[in-house]
């Protein structure tokens, strides 16, 4: 029996690592194209430079806006004040989203009462109810959260809902003959195993009341990075314009990577199940 | 054979019955099954493919309930899963968020044995079925062989009056199956164990049984019990091929004329 132990399962170390190399390389060169074109582009004035600034202008931009602020107020409190309302919504999301979707997919009355109302709201755009939000909870944050709220419980809860229903069903007759009761089939096997999906999920969640949260600040904000865009959009200053667009997609990027730090620390075995 | 003691009975059928579904579309799946399973024993079903073998281990299990006739442990109707009848379960059921140590440590973490003692219990078993030292590996490094090794320690450490198994060895290499079917046998004479064990393999059930139960195409039905003693004998030699001698032949051909009688028509 000891030959076994060779046949530990593994992948192919090497050959992954180098088709990551490669595609690192072409990931990389897009971006140096993307640079190169814009330098180009704004080099030879094709378009007025009100409408596209130059790369460097757009880089002293964001140190003055780094040092100075926009209208006084620094870029640290405008993105403290959009992860504000992002976070907070999340984690409200996340406190009720995943105890009613696994309750959804456990009992099918609770699933009767709560997916119809999910299903029809999901596939609204998130601005479409925002305006009733604002009237009924005012312009300030309440109204933000809320909105940011809805937009994340859906996919948060339609994960949990289908995590349940996969579960491998002998997961749970196993544990039941092994002496688990009802609370703990739940939290040591049902949650668990639900796990992965409840990741995937929350990053879907992420993205969606992400770019939320920078389309309610820019209907009605007068904070927030969402917001700083608009505002520039309204004196044309583009290189504002680009320094805002561009500080919203790197914190969506590394607040996406560190989700899936997260994901690879706490569910090691997502592909196992 | 006669004048052995006849030894507690554990589990006990009486005419079971069992339906699928509903009126609409229903499947009968068992009919008119009685039989008991001994202290000690080690009892192989048979049968062809779909004949409700599983359905039968489910009912021992009490994953469900049966249509007519009851299903006793002890005495009492076995009314839903319980510990006294650990589950091993054809492809690995083990739980890959928990080490291997933790997955075996499981059952008696749930019935709130002392921690010292569930150290001891898994330590124990681990090194029972082989695998001491692969405690804090993670349940998919293991090989399939390993894995239902891991399982069936999962099982013991419960210290079930009887240990179910359907088809455990049934997606594993010829090799790793021969070894496993080595270890089962020890363990089921060390322990004293109780197993009920299905498969599909005729040599598996001739050189592991004790008793071995042919059972109908659907509805499934017992068609005839042998008593055979083949594994005492692969136990006292330490073996691990049986000796094809004139009587083993005779009873695999016997059992493989009932099965396929039961596939042709
Ligand atoms: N949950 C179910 N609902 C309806 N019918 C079922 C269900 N489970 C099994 N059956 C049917 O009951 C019959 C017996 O199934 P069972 O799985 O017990 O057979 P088996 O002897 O274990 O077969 P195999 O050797 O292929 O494992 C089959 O015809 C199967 O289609
Ligand atoms: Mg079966």
């Amino acid at each position: 029996m000891d030959s076994e132990k060779q046949t530990l399962s593994k992948k192919d170390p090497e050959k992954e690592k180098r088709k990551n190399k490669n595609e690192k390389k072409l990931t990389v060169g897009t971006w140096v194209v993307i640079l190169i074109a814009w330098y180009l582009i704004t080099k030879f004035e094709i378009f007025s430079p009100t409408l596209l600034p130059s790369p460097s202008r757009v880089l002293t931009t964001f140190f003055r806006l780094l040092e100075d602020g926009y209208n006084g107020v620094s870029i640290l409190s405008h993105l403290r004040a959009s992860f504000r309302r992002l976070f907070l919504a999340l984690a409200l999301a996340n406190a009720t989203a995943v105890p009613l979707g696994l309750l959804s997919g456990y009992f099918s009355k609770i699933e009767a009462i709560i997916d119809s109302v999910v299903e029809f709201y999901r596939p609204l755009p998130p601005l479409a109810y925002y305006t009733l939000l604002i009237l009924w909870f005012g312009i300030d944050d309440k109204s933000k959260i809320i909105l940011l709220f809805l937009a994340a419980f859906a996919p948060i809860y339609l994960a949990c809902v289908s995590a349940v229903s996969k579960i491998n069903e002998n997961y749970i007759l196993s544990a039941k003959s092994l002496g688990a009761n009802q609370k703990n089939v739940f939290f040591k096997i049902v949650l668990p195993a639900c796990l992965p999906e409840i990741f995937t999920g929350i990053r879907t969640a992420f993205g969606v009341s992400y770019t939320t949260l920078v389309s309610a600040e820019m209907i009605a904000a007068t904070s927030g990075i969402g917001w700083m865009v608009f505002d520039a959009s309204n004196f044309l200053k583009s290189d504002v314009i680009f320094v805002g667009i561009i500080i919203m997609g790197i914190t969506g990027v590394l607040i996406d990577a560190g989700l899936r730090f997260l994901e690879r620390k706490i569910v090691y075995w997502k592909g196992h199940v | 054979m006669e004048n052995e003691v006849k030894k507690e009975v554990l589990i006990e059928i009486n005419n079971l019955k069992l339906i699928y579904g509903s009126e609409g579309d229903s499947i009968l799946a068992l009919e008119n099954i009685n039989l008991e399973i001994r202290r000690g024993e080690f009892l192989c079903v048979l049968g062809p493919s779909g004949c409700g073998k599983s359905t039968l281990l489910k009912t021992i299990a009490g994953y469900i309930k049966p249509t007519g006739g009851s299903c006793l442990m002890q005495g009492k109707p076995i009314t839903g899963p319980d510990w006294h009848r650990g589950v091993v379960f054809q492809s690995s059921t083990l739980y890959p968020w928990m080490s291997v140590k933790d997955n075996v440590e499981f059952g008696p973490r749930m019935r709130d044995i002392p921690a010292d003692e569930v150290k001891k219990i898994s330590k124990f078993f681990l090194e029972q079925v082989k695998l001491t030292g692969f405690g804090d590996k993670a349940t998919f490094e293991l090989s399939g062989g390993m894995k239902q090794r891991v399982a069936l320690a999962r099982v013991l450490a419960n210290y079930p009056q009887v240990i179910l198994m359907d088809e455990p060895f049934g997606a594993l290499d010829a090799l790793t199956r021969n070894n496993m079917q080595k270890l089962i046998r020890d363990i089921w004479k060390e322990n004293n164990s109780t197993i009920f064990f299905i498969t599909h393999d005729v040599d598996e059930a001739l050189s592991l049984a004790t008793r071995i139960v042919v059972m109908s195409k659907r509805p499934g039905r017992i068609l005839k019990e042998f008593n055979v003693g083949f594994t005492h004998r692969l136990y006292k030699d330490n073996s691990i091929e049986v000796m094809y001698n004139e009587e083993y032949f005779n009873v695999k051909n016997e059992i493989l004329g009932l099965i396929n009688s039961q596939i042709e028509e």
